[in-house]
């Protein structure tokens, strides 16, 4: 019953064939069987159970409150909620206890919803693996999937079970191995360069960052409050639609979000593809991008030109850059951001009390990991005066002309454009610790980060295994507020490609453990 | 120019570099230095000469002016703005800094900010832009001041004041400094340093209020001329509502940038004189730093670009022993806000809603008549002097009382104007009152007036019914008038009587005026009052004095 999307529970709820009680408890003692993922840092036990009842009584009434009601959620634990502790993986905020709810969050308890914890990041949200929090990395369900497990056999090295295990990508690997692993329906991330889709697409699920200022960002603990978007993770495009519906909208507490109202719509089964346009940015030919992912890449073209859809090269000029922009933009906002941390009015504060100074350099060294204060050296490097002109202006600059190469590509007709969302399927953990921190974000943003530069809206789906039995998915970016679009287009590929669904070993009852689908011919 | 203040010896040295624990302020002691001054010839030089008879030196002064706006929520959140409230406990989450908290402007703030650009001739900019001023300091939460660096909401504005200069102080003149830009920013909180237990207690109820930050420019010379300029502007804060720009609340901070040159040479070295919170010690602090420049130049020293405080019981400045003196800020845009944008009535798109903008027009028509305008009014309307007009307006209520008075008495406002000024003010200053708290009403002393008018008592008499009606004990002046038996001397004959008494009780004086000494006859004129307690009409008594001695 946990395997089916949020939109087949949704109706179950409705239809009386669970109860929400019923379902959280399912999903709670799942978390629990599934715990050596370490998807979760929080499992908010009681609150959950507590909101199915309440859920379950509002069933009983028939007063629900909207499509969410009695749904299991999880929520990165980058998000604020209000008693209910929220660490962004830090010592800094190890046991910090909110005294408020992001907006996000608040829409979807508002929704009914049932919040079961706070997924496991990298700390701060900086990082592309989920492996640098203090909670330990998060193992990507796909490990244990029959799937891969036939693959790594025949591949002969799995002397040691265990060592093979692989990363979710991140910094929302949590959430996306939460969903993954059916331990709840949905599940919020954030993306400031890719944190959303990166291990979604690693995880085999669907990952959608709206348009900047679409959703409120204020409950977020941010990383580049120019870039961050909350993140949507779920098991298909409709679902994600769902909770984009109930997310999105004005906030008077988040004033980079925009006042026009927010239609929630349902997505078609049928387009009409012979008036789409799709662009294929030549410059997504990047160095690193396996020979699997390019060639899942160019018959996914195939498959829309096919069906009639215009399909044309379009050029991104200026997007090899953005890496080394967002290097500068990041850090120096994580420098300003992470100033407040100081153990004055909450989180962490050391001992060393000798002086003010004296306790605000100890709090910091003890309450930051070397990437976070990696990261608030060089950005504070660059807002020096004598550095601000040359770092932060010129990438400010550069930033424009990334984004502008999109507004002339969507000028020109296109109307969504498709990429890899990752240069090649997951690696172990053990393969992705032999490069540091920055070195990794540097290199598996590559196909996402010039989404956030512009603004856009970007969505992965999940479309074929590899060889070795993992997922990879591609991803569409949309023009900005057009989501309606950009997920319409998704939905129809996604109903294409026929993605496997995880056959998880050894963590649910086996007889339960059957593929609802088949791979599709073409993509097999 | 008021030379005389550039006087050596008019304040003395007497405290030394760290004699005293420095001193903290607002946000303001940490503002980086203003660009250096600017080198132009439009300063005259006549100030004395130094001791040893070189050029004579000149003072430049430029001023920082923080005024809290007055909202009821402050700049970026909704917690009330109260002065004096129990510590913390007007802290919202976003001014403790909680993570993930995100500003949203006030639309008061910044309507105060255009009201106050407005008023100081400002070219009011219809796009603004806010950012972060990083520095570590306690009460700042955030670890960064939101401010208005690059692109404030009004630049380019001028403000006028006037000044008493001469030897007297009897000559009204008006000087012109360049108002150079006004930012909004947030207040910081307050620190409390324990030294006994070495805590330091932390307030936040003050972080994050609305500051408008006036910047003058290096046009003035002395600390009289900062201190009239510094009133003005707080005449106008007030009179517009922007701020209560109560000094002694800290409504209103001033940070004074001061250096010396000989005229014609460079700018010299410039000091921040912080802390200069009191109207009072607004003068003297320039003064004395302009002082000790001078000196320590004349004794062959240096002035150091330094920030100094002014220590109001030693009266002079000392270093601040402040480490970030040349910290780097390291100014960023603020990403969570977008450009303030403002309209005027051309630009304003149609179909708005008049909550979400501001429009500078609508501000400009409801502008009140600021303080200039109020007193060239005061002087057309009630035909009083021009430094009457200044002293109206400087005391607080005092102008709504005089025309209170005015409107109630048949006396000329010219009369009135002088017994408001001399008898009222000067009764209020003695007892250290405010013209609110007067225990006589305008009402009062319009009767008192009145009687006055109608020749029902003498101007001394009058003096005596006012005396009494300080006590305050709600007798009406006539009443007054009627128990102590005050009233003129109608009566021709009982007046011929007295005067005839009077001259035969003073034959010598009578002599004298008889030989042509006229001015014994004010003498006898006053000899009469003290018989009648001031009950007779003096210009009678001298009429009949002057009869009665040419017969």
């Amino acid at each position: 019953m946990l395997r089916v999307s949020l939109r087949e529970i949704s109706a179950a709820l409705k239809e009386g064939r669970v109860s929400p009680t019923e379902l959280c408890q399912r999903c709670l003692s799942f978390i629990k069987a599934t715990k050596f993922l370490n998807a979760y840092i929080t499992i908010a036990e009681d609150t959950a159970l507590k909101q199915a009842e309440e859920s379950e009584e509002r069933y009983r009434r028939g007063q629900i409150l909207g499509d969410l009601d009695g749904i299991p959620v999880a929520v990165k634990d980058n998000f604020n909620t209000a008693g209910i502790e929220t660490t962004c993986a830090s010592n800094m905020l190890k046991g910090y206890i909110p005294p408020y709810s992001a907006t996000v969050v608040q829409k979807l308890l508002d929704q009914g919803a049932v919040l079961l914890g706070k997924t496991n990041l990298d700390e701060f949200a900086m990082g592309s693996g989920s492996t640098d929090g203090i909670f330990g990395p998060v193992r990507n369900p796909w490990s244990y999937s029959r799937q891969y497990r036939e693959k790594s056999v025949q591949n002969s090295h799995t002397e040691n079970e265990d060592s093979n295990w692989l990363v979710t990508g991140g910094s929302s690997g949590g959430s996306a191995a939460a969903v993954s692993s059916f331990t709840c329906f949905a599940a919020l991330g954030s993306d400031t360069g890719g944190s959303t889709r990166n291990p979604a697409a690693h995880c085999g699920v669907v990952g959608l960052k709206p348009t900047y200022g679409l959703i409120s960002r204020h409950g977020l603990i941010p990383l580049v409050n120019s870039m961050d978007v909350p993140g949507i993770l779920t098991r298909c495009v409709d679902d994600a639609a769902i909770v984009l519906g109930v997310l999105a909208g004005h906030d008077p507490k988040d004033s980079t979000t925009v006042q026009d109202p927010f239609k929630p719509f349902e997505l078609t089964s049928f387009i009409d593809a012979s008036k789409l346009c799709i662009g294929i940015p030549k410059e997504y030919h990047a160095p690193g991008l396996s020979s699997e992912t390019l060639a899942l890449w160019s018959k996914a073209a195939d498959l829309f030109e096919n069906a009639g859809a215009k399909v044309i090269e379009v050029s991104l000029p200026h997007t090899r850059y953005s890496i080394i922009c967002y290097h500068v933009l990041c850090t120096a906002e994580v420098a300003s951001n992470m100033a407040r941390f100081d153990g004055l009015e909450y989180g962490h504060r050391s001992s060393m009390d000798k002086s003010t100074e004296v306790m605000y350099a100890a709090t910091r060294r003890e309450g930051f990991n070397d990437v976070v204060r990696g990261r608030i050296l060089s950005g504070n490097y660059f807002l020096l005066k004598q550095n601000y002109e040359t770092y932060f202006i010129k990438a400010q600059k550069v930033r424009r002309l990334i984004a502008n190469d999109f507004v002339n590509v969507f000028r020109n007709g296109i109307d969504v454009l498709l990429t890899p969302t990752t240069l090649s399927d997951t690696i172990p953990y053990v393969e992705f610790i032999k490069e540091d921190n920055r070195t990794r974000s540097a290199q598996d943003d590559i196909f996402t980060q010039a989404a956030n530069m512009a603004g856009l809206p970007a969505i992965t789906v999940p479309t074929a295994l590899s060889e070795k039995g993992l997922p990879i998915g591609l991803q569409f970016i949309g023009r900005a507020f057009q989501e309606q679009q950009l997920l319409t287009v998704a939905k129809w590929f996604e109903n294409q490609v026929k993605f496997p669904m995880i056959q998880l070993q050894g963590m649910m009852d086996h007889g339960h453990t059957v593929c609802r689908h088949q791979k599709s011919a073409f993509f097999s | 120019m008021a030379a005389s203040i550039l006087r050596r010896s008019l304040l003395t040295p007497r405290c030394r570099a760290g004699d005293v624990a420095a001193l903290h302020s607002g946000p303001s002691r940490r503002r980086a230095q203003a660009p250096g001054p600017i080198a132009s010839g439009r300063r005259a030089a006549n100030s004395p000469a130094g001791e040893r008879g070189v050029a004579p030196w000149v003072a430049v002064v430029g001023l920082e002016i923080h005024a809290q706006i007055s909202s009821n929520s402050k700049l970026f959140s909704g917690s009330q703005v109260q002065f004096a409230a129990p510590p913390n406990s007007l802290v919202s989450f976003f001014d403790a800094s909680l993570p993930g908290t995100l500003p949203a402007l006030n639309r008061r703030c910044v309507e105060a900010a255009v009201m106050t650009g407005l008023a100081l001739n400002c070219s009011i900019n219809k796009k603004s832009l806010f950012d972060r001023k990083h520095y570590f300091y306690a009460d700042l939460p955030a670890g960064y001041q939101i401010t208005q660096q690059r692109l404030p909401v009004a630049v380019n504005g001028s403000l006028s004041y006037s000044l008493c200069v001469g030897r007297k102080k009897n000559q009204m003149v008006t000087r012109t400094v360049r108002i150079k830009q006004i930012q909004l920013e947030q207040d910081s909180g307050k620190s409390l340093h324990d030294d006994i237990r070495s805590q330091t207690l932390i307030d936040l109820n003050r972080a994050g209020v609305g500051l408008m930050e006036v910047v003058m420019e290096p046009e003035m010379s002395s600390g009289e001329e900062a201190a009239a300029a510094v009133r003005e502007l707080q005449l106008i804060l007030q009179t517009l509502g922007s701020s209560q720009a109560i000094m002694a609340e800290g409504q209103l901070r001033v940070d004074a940038n001061v250096s010396v040159h000989h005229p014609g040479e460079a700018y010299g070295v410039r000091t921040e004189v912080k802390n200069i919170n009191s109207a009072r010690f607004l003068a003297r602090a320039i003064d004395y730093e302009i002082q000790r420049q001078i000196k320590e130049l004349e004794n062959g020293g240096t002035v150091m670009n330094e920030t100094r405080a002014f220590d109001f019981k030693l009266g002079c400045t000392i270093p601040m022993r402040d480490k970030e003196g040349k910290q780097d800020y390291r100014f960023m845009p603020e990403p969570n806000l977008p450009p303030l944008i403002l309209y005027d009535t051309k630009s304003l798109p149609a179909n708005t809603n008049h909550q979400q903008v501001v429009n500078i027009d609508w501000i400009r028509e409801r502008l009140p008549d600021l303080p200039s305008v109020r007193r060239v009014k005061l002087v057309e309307q009630y035909g009083i002097l021009p430094e009457h007009s200044f002293t109206l307006l400087n005391e607080d209520g005092l102008m709504e009382f005089f025309e209170s008075v005015v409107r109630q008495t048949q006396m000329n406002p010219k009369k009135v104007i002088g017994w408001i000024l001399n008898d009222m003010l000067g009764y209020l200053k003695q007892h250290n009152l405010k013209v609110k708290e007067s225990p006589v009403s305008s009402l009062f002393l319009a009767d008192l007036l009145n009687l006055l008018e109608r020749g029902t008592i003498s101007s001394s008499a009058a003096k005596q019914v006012l005396e009494e009606l300080w006590k305050g004990e709600g007798k009406t002046p006539l009443q007054i008038v009627k128990e102590k038996k005050l009233e003129l001397i109608q009566d021709q004959q009982e007046l011929e009587q007295i005067c005839q008494a009077v001259m035969e009780g003073h034959q010598e004086e009578v002599m004298e005026i008889k030989k042509g000494n006229q001015k014994v006859l004010n003498k006898l004129i006053g000899l009469v009052q003290r018989t009648t307690r001031g009950r007779v009409d003096p210009v009678l008594v001298k009429q009949i004095l002057e009869k009665r001695l040419s017969q």
